[in-house]
Parts: C-alpha cells; structure tokens; sequence
C-alpha cells in the first residue's frame, strides 16, 4: 500500500460495511472448504447446512443495518460508483439470502439421500448467492457480469454434483452451452455500450445518455438488443426459454428452486437496473420491444405449460409465464410499474421455493408424472393444502400473494395505457390457472394408483413449505408491509 | 490503405457470428467449447478497438477480466465434457436427448 502511494496511485474509497454481507458468504464457503479439507472424517452435512444458515442470518441482521443507514442517509455508492448501495441492492440482497437460507434447508435433506457430499455443494451456493448479490447491486455493467458468471457457474457445477444420474449431467451441459452463449451476448452489449458511450459505469452512461442526443444511435440500439438477448435468456424469456424445461427437470430439485427463484430474480435485478434507471431517457426506444417479448412470453408460457404432462416441466413453463408479468411491469418504464415488478419477484421467489420443495420430495429420480400425486389430498392432508396453496397463489387466486402481485403488475400496465398488454397478462392468467387447478384436480379427486414407497419428510423440508405458506398468505391478507417494501427499494444510480 | 477502428470491429463482430454460428450449427461438444471461446475473443477485440478510439485505458482491463472469466468457464465446461464423454464415448450434442417433454 505504502508504496503504492508513493507511486502516487490512490485507491478508490470502499464501503466495506456495504460489502459485508458477501464478504460473509464467500468466508462460509472458504470455510466449508477448509474446515471439510482438514476434518479426519467425512463432514457431516449438518456442519456445511448449519454454517450457511448462519452466515445467511448473519448477512441478513448487516442487510437489515445497511437498509436503515439507506433510509436515514440516502443512497451511497462505493468502489468508484461501481458497487451501489441503494434500496434496490439490498431488497434483492434480503431476497437472496432468503432464497440461500430455503435452498440450504432443501438441498440438507437431498443430499443426505443421495449421498452427495455437502462441502463442495454448500461453498458453491454460497459462492453462487454472493455471484447474485454482486451482480444486483453492480453499478457498473462489468461488476455485473462477474457477479453474473459466479452466480452461474456455481449453478453449472451444482446441476452436474449428482455423478450418478445422466439426466442431471444432460441438464447441467445444455444450461452451461446456453449460459455461456447468452453471457457473450451480454458481454457484446456491454462493449457496445461501451463503444457508445464511452464507460461501462451505469451512472456514467446515465448522465451521457441524458445529455447527449445521438445523431446516429445505431450502436446504442444494437447494445440495448444484444444487453435484452442476453438477460432474456437468464430470464427465460420467450423467444430464449427452450433451456428452461429441459434444465429444471434433469437438475436436482432443490438446485431447480434455485434456479427459477434467485437466478431469474438477479437477471430481472441487472435488467431494470441496466434500463429501467441507466437508459430510462431512452425507453421510447427499449420498451416496446420489451412488451412484445412480455407479451408472447404470456402466451407461450400458459399454453405450453398446459400441454405437459411431467410436473417439473410444467413448473418450468409456469416459471416462463411468471418472466412475462414481470416484464410487462418492467415495459412501464415507470417507479410503479418498478416496484410491482420487485413485489412480483419477492412473492414470486417464495413462492416458487416452496412450490420445489415439495417437488423435491415427492420424488427423487427423474420423472414426476403428475400420476405421482394422485391421492394425495387423502394420504397426506396437510402436505396437498400447503402445495394447494401454493399453486393457487401462483395462479393468482385471493388471499393469496400472487393475486396482490399480478393485480399490481396490471395497474401498473393499465396507468401506462398499454391496454392490449394488460388485457393479455389477464387472459394468460385464466389460461395458466387451469395447469394449476389440473395438478390441485389430480391431488384431490383422482385415486391413488400404485402403492406409494413410503417417504419419510424431513423436518427441513417442512419448515421450508410452511414458511412459504404463511409468508403467501400473510403478503395476500396484509400486503401493505411489502409494497411499502418494494416502493422504497427502487433503483437510484449515485455516483459514488 | 488506412486500417481504422471500423475494420476492427467488423472482426470482431464476424468472430462473434462464426462462433455463435458454429455453437448452434457443430455437434462435437468440444467444438462448442471452442466456439465459445471465439465469442468471446471478438468481444474483446471489440473492447480493446472500442478503447484504442476512445483513449481510455478501461476497453482494455475490461479485456483481462473477461479472459479469466473464460478460463473459468472453459474449467467447468471440460470438466462437464469429460465427465459426459466418460459414461457414454463419442456421445455428440444429438446423443443427449432424454430430457424431453
């Protein structure tokens, strides 16, 4: 350090406090990996399993910190504006390590049956949720995507973990052969943005775009396409969602949790920072485009979830619909149409891990035919109310978060006058209730076919299903606490 | 003939094309790593071009993050390769095709 001041080169000031909570993680997974390299015996999955709760928990007491110094000082950036510190960071900072925290608990019991060691998992998780952190608090578009390959390199490895399933190795090369073709798409929009306007800062970029009125924008809109191609595909936007089935039924299902919670709730993360506030000046231009994917995302993602017949598959359909309320919100171009879409992701994440915690354990090999849950509104009451919920609120049905969500992302369409696009979210939400209520019909009404191999429900599991139900419930009954939430968490760029 | 900044990105925009091209088109998995790879590269002419133009040292650091990000990735992509190759030899992108629906 000394002689680099002498040198005369003076590092940029760092908020170390606000790079706390994946300074935390990443020294978990380090210890794990330690701790598992040292230990005589094999480490026990309860030691990787307890030391990620509490790092999350520990994360989560700074977040809470860090977010009452945001609501008392105002948004801060660090890193030379690199890294911001502002509502929006630490919504999906809490977010994430809400979903770390569920996956822990899913992922303990599955890998105690499937006797996959939990060292390696559990330090890639960790790695994979400070990679998502990272990556939804970047201020600048290559903090970004460093964040971005963490997270999802870390999701490669964790898919392929299960050496003795072929599935699960099919799954984890087609996700890393898309991931890796829709990063360098990312990464040309980046240097294009780049070439555009001079920096890869968003603050930058921002008051460039502001000030300067183009001539000639073809670049500019050639980075904003490759930047949407890209996000789209981390997303599981139509027309780049072919991955999506066919990844989250050969991945394991905790990691298929979370997948479709986190990874999709980062990439919305990087997609309204990059437009919704750094190219906000430009939206005539980003999102029309942004409501025609939103639109056939809809479509596409309702019908082809009805003409499943595995219920992974299914899910995964479900979980591209989902995408496409999420971009109709984004398309409003507006703080409200903003803060539904950050409503719609954190119910939507619960949701969806809950939802995959059941998969999870109702069956362990490769197939989940629906069959599978015949009967199980009788022999297991408890466990079909909760999943019944569950499935209910992602059809967005009352009482439950997701009809709050869905109806906040259509006033948000509708003070945007983009009528025919709020008219279509509503449509495909009747559509998709139906795929929902066929797996309720089949719990409920149809006999159970062959006798059932008896599974024993972990505790973990359990505590995951009813967290997530009573958190679904609570946010449909008193929504009020989580769209104050969401208002105050929408993203400023501060140049730090 | 002056070769400017154009001729540059022109490159690296071909090098992007082929290697998407090849990614979508070469069934060899191994070949698809590779593919990858040239994607990459011709982003990264794109950055040092774009750089060069502009007098800014950043096109260029760019450049060394984005290489080791690729080393990453080509670490797991080999190791996911290999360990398909191991069970079933000489399988090509076709040959993986359980997951349907």
């Amino acid at each position: 350090m000394g002689a680099l001041q002498l040198l005369g080169f003076v590092g940029p000031s760092v908020n170390w406090w606000a790079l706390l909570p994946q300074i935390i993680l990443l020294g978990a997974a380090l210890a794990i990996l330690l701790a598992s390299a040292l230990a005589p015996q094999r480490t026990s999955t309860a030691f990787a399993t307890v030391t990620t709760l509490c790092s999350a928990v520990t994360s989560s007491i700074i977040a809470i910190g860090l977010w009452n110094d945001v609501k008392t000082e105002g948004p801060s950036s660090s890193i030379a504006s690199a890294f911001g510190v502002d509502g929006f960071s630490i919504f999906f900072t809490m977010l994430i390590l809400i979903g770390l925290a569920a996956t822990a608990l899913l992922s303990h019991d599955y890998l105690d049956r499937e006797g996959i060691d939990p060292p390696e998992f559990h330090a890639l998780l960790l790695c994979s949720a400070a990679g998502a952190i990272v990556m939804a608090s970047a201020n600048d578009l290559i903090v970004m995507f460093l964040g971005l390959e963490a997270l999802s390199i870390g999701i490669y490895v964790m898919i392929a973990m299960h050496h003795r399933r072929s599935e699960a190795r099919e799954s984890a090369i087609k996700y890393f052969v898309l991931g890796a073709f829709s990063s360098a798409f990312l990464l040309y929009g980046i240097a294009l943005t780049y070439g555009a306007t001079g920096s890869t800062n968003l603050v930058h970029v921002r008051d460039y775009l502001d000030a300067v009125v183009f001539r000639d924008q073809h670049l500019l809109m050639a980075a904003m396409a490759l930047l949407l191609v890209g996000l789209s595909f981390k997303v599981a936007a139509v027309p780049f969602h072919f991955w999506a089935p066919d990844v989250y039924q050969g991945a394991p299902s905790p990691v298929t949790g979370w997948m479709a919670s986190i990874a999709k709730a980062a990439g919305f993360a990087a997609l309204l920072r990059i437009f919704f506030a750094a190219f906000a000046s430009h939206d005539v231009d980003w999102a029309p485009i942004v409501g025609v994917l939103a639109v056939i995302t809809l479509v596409i993602g309702a019908v082809m979830a009805i003409l499943q017949t595995d219920v992974k598959r299914m899910l995964a359909f479900s979980s591209v619909s989902h995408a496409g309320y999420v971009l109709v919100a984004v398309h409003a171009a507006s703080a409200d149409g903003t803060s539904a879409a950050l409503f719609y992701l954190f119910t939507y994440t619960i949701m969806v891990l809950g939802t995959f915690a059941v998969v999870g354990a109702m069956g362990t090999d490769d197939e989940h035919p629906l069959s599978r849950y015949a009967g199980l509104g009788r022999s297991r009451p408890v466990l079909a109310l909760g999943f019944t919920v569950l499935l209910f609120a992602q059809a967005g049905i009352p009482v439950t978060s997701g009809f709050i969500a869905k109806f906040q992302v259509i006033a948000a369409a509708v003070n945007n006058e983009s009528y025919f696009i709020a008219g279509a979210a509503m449509m495909t939400a009747v559509i998709g209730a139906f795929m929902y209520l066929r797996i309720v019909m089949v719990m409920y009404v149809t006999d159970e076919e062959e006798e059932r191999t008896s599974r024993t429900w972990h505790w973990t599991t359990s505590t995951v299903v009813i967290a997530a139900v009573g958190f679904t419930i609570l946010a449909g009954v008193v929504p009020q606490f989580l769209i104050e939430f969401a208002e105050d968490a929408v993203p400023i760029l501060i140049r730090g | 003939m002056e070769i400017t900044t154009g001729w540059y990105l022109v490159l690296g925009a071909l090098l992007f094309v082929i290697g998407g091209t090849g990614l979508l088109i070469r069934r060899n998995p191994l070949v698809m790593l590779m593919c990858v790879e040239l994607m990459l590269n011709g982003v990264n002419l794109s950055f040092v071009a774009f750089a060069r133009q502009l007098g800014d040292i950043g096109g260029q650091t760019v450049v060394f993050f984005v290489l080791v990000v690729a080393a990453a990735e080509v670490v797991v992509g080999l190791g996911l390769v290999v360990a398909i190759l191991r069970r079933q030899p000489g399988a090509t992108a076709d040959d993986l095709s359980a997951l349907r629906g």
